[in-house]
């Protein structure tokens, strides 16, 4: 996964609507209507959204002109998620040389 | 597993790094202290190579880092000690060369618990554009800021 795609995936989880939308979608599709009715926007709003989660590969859409039901597509998050935890065993790497040197180090205090 | 934890909230000027060492707190402080066991840890084999400029852990003393990612990329940083309390607390500042005018804190403390050592380390920036863009410019890859956001979501997906 290229660092653009991990951009466009991090900024579309950057915000709460977007990340509410995406907890709507994980239960099932859903249209338009549907995933703007718990908030208080408008439905161009929620349209928005979606284009900017449709984007990053996060959802896709149905064909259907007037339904467009909104699915959720896990697969740039399970991309981002293994380059998270790549990440994050980079710094584990570093404290576990830590770890070892600890080990290592004789208990005597020096001065 | 270990229990590293790295928390960078949205809108949030900080990034805060724990993690819990089954070791004394004086050894870890030492380990966090002394320019000769520093370069034993920071950097590793594959990974990179850190060489140590200037290293003066008491309050005043400077400190320069230079890291080589083996692919003939270089990185400097280097800052300013304000206080080094063994075995408990070093506060310092930190400035990325990559990304000059631009200085962050650095609080590492440590605790005692049950015989190990609880590391919390805090690195606060001024502006929400130097914590995003010093992450972004290459001490590690990518967006620090969307990692724990990410995991947030991934997490209940």
């Amino acid at each position: 996964m290229d660092s653009d795609t991990l951009s466009l995936t991090f900024a579309a989880l950057a915000d709460p609507t977007r990340r509410a939308i995406l907890e709507r979608l994980k239960l099932g599709d859903a249209t338009v209507n549907e995933l703007a009715a718990p908030f208080a926007m408008s439905l161009p709003a929620v349209s928005k959204h979606l284009k900017v989660l449709e984007n990053a590969g996060l959802i896709t859409r149905g064909r259907e002109a007037q339904w467009r039901p909104s699915r959720l597509d896990a697969a740039p998050l399970k991309e981002a998620f293994d380059w998270l935890e790549h990440y994050r065993s980079a710094w584990e790497a570093r404290y576990r040389r830590l770890d070892a040197l600890l080990d290592a180090m004789d208990d005597e205090q020096h001065p | 597993m270990s229990d590293l934890k790295v928390t960078a909230n949205p809108g949030s000027l900080d990034v805060i790094v724990t993690r819990t060492f089954h070791a004394p707190r004086e050894k870890v402080f030492r380990a966090f202290t002394d320019p000769a066991l520093i370069v034993q840890w920071w950097g590793g084999p594959g990974e990179l190579t850190t060489q140590i400029d200037v290293m003066e852990p008491r309050p005043g003393g400077r400190w320069r880092f230079v890291e080589n990612d083996n692919q003939g990329n270089i990185h400097a940083f280097h800052g300013v000690y304000h206080s080094v309390a063994a075995p408990e607390c070093i506060v310092y500042t930190f400035e990325y060369e990559g990304f000059p005018g631009s200085v962050a804190m650095e609080t590492i403390r440590l605790e005692e618990r049950d015989g190990s050592t609880y590391m919390m380390d805090q690195l606060v920036f001024q502006t929400l554009e130097a914590r995003d863009g010093m992450v972004a410019s290459g001490m590690e890859e990518g967006t620090r800021a969307g990692l724990d956001r990410l995991e947030a979501v991934v997490a209940r997906l």
